[in-house]
């Protein structure tokens, strides 16, 4: 299990920021050729993105680029030109409405990624929903590729097809956080909120964190380096949690090891879920190394 | 040619400024002999007002006339009437070939340059910022600049090396009798410290003040006696450029960054206990690193015996909340330190030579824990260049960079590893400023860089565990890969500005550019 707390966006035209965003410690990075690049700077961002994906400094964030939409003429080219490096783990595509927009996206990639000698699927896909029919086919876009890894409703544009605008308590996002919940826990797939956008708003954000943490949701995208600290202690276990974890896997193992099926701590049964709440816990507090818990 | 012991090449005696003495290490020069001392004068009962109508009365009173020495103090900074007024006032009066002799100039000095070029001016002893550093270092001054430190300077002149024949002092309140004080009326500045040094020893001590109140002023910073002369401006200084606003944290990221890993550095460093005292000024990322440490301390129950230097609000809070028991304050950034100033006795007016003088009985750098300071380039002997740019262009004074440096026990510089497409770290600095005999760590955005002579800090990270370390050659390597190489900078044999440590050997010499 991959951590993604946070995925910081860098603008596809900032040297600067491309490399070194990695040096704020998200969990990954969104190298943006979106929205954050003007029509006339699309080829000159894309080629910069190149440069950067060959250097290839990112420390241990997860890479991903934010294409243009299938509907522009540009998303084909982005993904030319950047997947046969091997270096992406992701593309995050906008505007995803529906399952055959993923399986459009799928298409294309096992094309190139077959083209260029890699391994068919290694590139995967997040789904930003930003629509108020993307939100409506959630669980179908999830699980229209084995590719799809996560699912991110939208902030603004979703708003806007909802004839609302975003408010600070972000009432009119509320129904649709807790539907993509369940459609990504459904499909399997990460659900990462929509980002934060005013950056100078540290309470503010911490408390968005923190109910969205509750919701359930896996992590936020993030728009400024400054929010990641935040988003990291909100998303940490507090000591207590840790110690709990770390009671129930010692448990765990001292029955598995003994042969039995279930054991208590401090009262409560111990079955499989909660064992795998407990390593999702350490693997949050940075105590388990990732992919540990697989066994 | 003849090499100090950074193997720069000194001459032994330059036009302008005469015979050098090499830099030769931190305390290789010893001084000699006694102070030297200002001109006797007496007043007895039949003068009780030193006030005269104008600038001119007063330049004319001074005695001042042509090739005569005039210092200047920077505490109203971007916002100062009196430079630009006196010079005006000598050059009306027809008094050429003067050496300049300020704690620093700033941008609404560049005024001056027409005074150079006029010969008012002939000499600047001081840091030459902006437009006059641009002119100096392409040759517009026939005799060199001398650099010098906030503890060099008043060490040049109670050793006799510089000797001021009239002092100006701006004076944000004055009475008629001399006795000045910087912390009221409406062009405040808070200390005066700078001012002290040149009051004490000049021939003829001028305050220039647009607050004259009845005698006695109270408080007193600087005492009647040692003031000669006092003359009223309407204004001696715009207060929007005297003292910022409340001076506010950085949120640039990557300061931010680096501001984190500098304040773990302190953290895991031995320093970091009951009684720490620091010195963090006013730039963006060492205001970040006081609120960091701040948090630390609480944390760990510290409180810390005091905060140097120039003081801001920031630094005033730390002092209301019992965070540092004193305030040492040379030059009050904002107002609230020139408020705090004016009112609290923990916060503690302080002089150059008290602040940072290394020929005295004592200077309070020796005191600190602690500095936190920026620089332009750094090379891999951990030589450090606040003075020239990437260009060769003389552009910023050395201000206490190499006294702090010298005083502190842990001495962190604090830079982003680029500056756009410019590396903070190089092979060579273009010219030394501060040795890397005296600074301990450099911190950027991809970690702590440790002098290797300091084994015991690096011991000290790597326990702390924290703290990301980063060697300099792999720095330098990354500078290299992300810069690629820079073109050396063309200069004509010519020295326009020399470099003094502290103790007036010559660090380096800065050359003429040559025309593009």
């Amino acid at each position: 299990m991959r951590l993604r707390r946070t995925m910081l966006y860098l603008p596809g035209n900032n040297p600067n920021m491309l490399l070194r965003g990695h040096l704020f410690n998200p969990d990954g990075l969104v190298l943006d050729l979106e929205d954050a690049v003007a029509v006339r700077e699309k080829d000159a961002a894309r080629i910069l993105i190149r440069d950067v994906l060959k250097r290839g400094e990112f420390g241990s964030c997860e890479v991903t680029v934010r294409i243009n939409g299938l509907d522009t003429e540009y998303w084909r080219k982005d993904l030319e030109a950047l997947v046969p490096l091997g270096r992406l783990d992701g593309v995050r595509a906008p505007k995803v409405d529906d399952a055959a927009t993923v399986k459009q996206l799928d298409e294309a990639l096992s094309e190139i990624e077959s083209k260029a000698g890699l391994e068919v699927g290694r590139t995967k896909i997040f789904c930003l929903l930003e629509t108020a029919r993307g939100i409506f086919n959630t669980y179908d876009i999830a699980t229209a590729s084995p590719r799809v890894t996560a699912v991110i409703p939208g902030g603004e544009d979703l708003t806007a097809d909802l004839r609302t605008n975003r408010s600070p308590e972000g009432t009119e996002l509320e129904g649709i956080r807790r539907n993509v919940i369940v459609a990504a826990r459904a499909a399997g797939v990460d659900a990462l909120d929509t980002v934060f956008p005013r950056i100078t708003d540290d309470e503010g954000l911490r408390k968005e964190t923190s109910f969205i943490k509750q919701l359930g949701f896996d992590g936020k995208s993030v728009i400024h380096p400054n929010q990641i600290p935040i988003i990291h202690e909100v998303f940490t276990p507090t000591e207590k949690e840790i110690e709990r974890a770390q009671k129930i896997i010692a448990a765990a193992k001292e029955a598995a090891e003994r042969g039995l099926g279930a054991v208590q701590v401090d009262g409560r049964m111990v079955d499989a879920p909660v064992v795998k709440r407990a390593l999702f816990t350490l693997t949050r507090a940075g105590l388990l190394e990732e992919g540990q818990d697989n066994a | 040619m003849p090499k100090n012991i950074l193997g720069r090449e000194i001459p032994e005696f330059i036009e302008g400024y005469g015979k050098t003495l090499p830099f030769m290490g931190e305390h290789a020069r010893k001084p000699e002999g006694n102070r030297a001392g200002p001109k006797l004068r007496s007043t007895f009962n039949d003068r009780t007002s030193k006030v005269v109508p104008d600038l001119k009365a007063a330049i004319a009173a001074s005695g001042l006339k042509s090739g005569m020495t005039v210092s200047f103090h920077h505490h109203l900074r971007n916002g100062d009437f009196v430079v630009n007024a006196v010079i005006d006032a000598c050059s009306e009066m027809g008094i050429r070939d003067l050496t300049l002799f300020p704690t620093a100039l700033f941008g609404v000095h560049k005024k001056l340059i027409e005074h150079i070029k006029s010969g008012v001016i002939r000499r600047i002893m001081g840091s030459v910022n902006g437009p006059i550093g641009q002119m100096v270092s392409e040759g517009g001054m026939e005799v060199p600049v001398v650099l010098r430190s906030h503890g060099g300077r008043p060490r040049a002149v109670v050793s006799g090396d510089v000797r001021i024949d009239v002092a100006f002092v701006a004076a944000p309140t004055a009475d008629a009798y001399g006795n000045l004080c910087g912390s009221q009326g409406k062009s405040a500045c808070g200390s005066l410290g700078y001012a002290f040094t040149d009051a004490m020893f000049a021939d003829c001590v001028v305050a220039v003040t647009d607050n004259l109140v009845p005698f006695p002023a109270a408080p007193v910073s600087m005492p009647q006696f040692h003031v000669d002369i006092v003359t009223v401006l309407d204004s001696i200084g715009d207060p929007a450029g005297i003292v910022s606003g409340t001076t506010r944290i950085t949120r640039d990221p990557l300061r931010l960054l680096i501001s984190k890993y500098a304040s773990r550095l302190i953290e895991a460093s031995p320093y970091f206990k009951e009684g720490i005292s620091f010195q963090t000024g006013a730039g963006g990322i060492s205001l970040a690193v006081t609120a960091f440490m701040k948090e630390a301390m609480k944390k760990r129950e510290i409180r810390g015996s005091f905060g140097l230097g120039g003081i801001t609000g920031y630094f005033v809070d730390l002092l209301k909340e019992g965070y540092v028991e004193k305030l040492m304050d040379v030059q009050s950034f904002d107002l609230e330190a020139v408020k705090s100033i004016a009112e609290n006795p923990n916060h503690i007016e302080i002089s150059a030579d008290w602040y940072a003088n290394p020929w005295n009985a004592g200077a309070v750098v020796n005191m600190l824990d602690v500095v936190i300071l920026g620089a332009t380039e750094m090379d891999r002997d951990f030589n450090v260049n606040v003075n020239t740019e990437a260009d060769g262009a003389l552009l910023h004074g050395i201000g206490g960079h190499q006294d702090t440096a010298a005083g502190a026990k842990l001495t962190i510089i604090s830079q982003p590893l680029l500056r756009g497409r410019i590396p903070c770290v190089v092979d060579q600095v273009y010219s030394v400023t501060t040795p890397g005999e005296v600074v301990d760590a450099l911190v950027t955005e991809y970690g702590v860089t440790i002098n290797p002579r300091r084994k015991d800090l690096v011991d000290a990270c790597q326990a702390a565990g924290n703290v990301p370390l980063v060697t300099m050659d792999e720095l330098v390597a990354r500078a290299h890969e992300m810069c690629g190489p820079t073109d050396p900078v063309e200069t004509e044999d010519r020295i326009i500005g020399i470099i003094e440590w502290r103790d007036g050997t010559v660090i380096d010499v800065v050359k003429q550019l040559k025309k593009k």
